[in-house]
């Protein structure tokens, strides 16, 4: 395996442990704002994995995900903004 | 290995850290406003850079046009969500860390409850 294949595994994984901490805090909460702020991060580190796929797997398309969900990473934001403030906390 | 795959790796790292740094925040700080601090500045320039990052690691015209965008779009689009996160967050009642040093919207009338603590 060549330097950069490790150093991209490696990326990948903290990223992996990034999700991670970003469910705990939406199972944790405490409120709903929390939670939505989980999800944006998710949404985040979702486009930096892509961006990490397309290296890894030399497959041009990745980039192709990565402005989709960029833009569905924004709506999805204003969207989650919306139901904390209809929840009330 | 040439240079543009050291640079890949070098931005790829940076905007990996930058990320962590955020997941960190998320877990660490004490309410939903600092929090969303944390994940929308260090996480939306960790996406840039990790982008800029994967292109120096795959250079083609396609792939530069496409990132470009999607940095144009990222750059443009999250600070916009993180306020509206935190906007609603505040206008949804959000108790505030008792740290917070001053709150100029309750001051302007912006909150719905007059006092907050956290929880």
């Amino acid at each position: 395996m060549t330097p950069l294949g490790v150093l991209l595994d490696g990326a990948l994984g903290v990223l992996a442990l990034t999700l991670v901490a970003a469910l705990y805090r939406a199972f944790r909460g405490p409120t709903d704002a929390d939670r939505a702020v989980a999800g944006d991060l998710v949404f985040f580190v979702f486009v930096g994995v892509v961006a990490l796929l397309a290296v890894r797997q030399d497959a041009a398309f990745y980039f192709d995900v990565a402005v989709v969900a960029t833009l569905l990473g924004f709506l999805g934001s204003v969207a989650l903004a919306r139901l904390v403030f209809r929840s009330g906390g | 290995m040439s240079p543009l795959d050291l640079l890949g790796g070098l931005l790829v790292v940076l905007g990996v850290g930058l990320m962590a740094a955020a997941g960190l925040g998320v877990l660490r700080l004490p309410d939903a406003y600092t929090r969303m601090s944390a994940v929308t500045k260090a996480a939306s320039l960790g996406v840039v850079i990790v982008l800029l990052g994967a292109l120096a690691l795959s250079p083609s015209w396609n792939n530069l046009v496409k990132v470009t965008l999607a940095v144009a779009l990222q750059l443009l689009t999250a600070p916009a969500g993180g306020f509206a996160i935190g906007r609603a967050s505040y206008r949804a009642g959000a108790p505030l860390t008792p740290e917070t040093g001053y709150d100029e919207l309750a001051r302007d009338g912006g909150g719905p409850t007059p006092s907050r603590t956290l929880r």
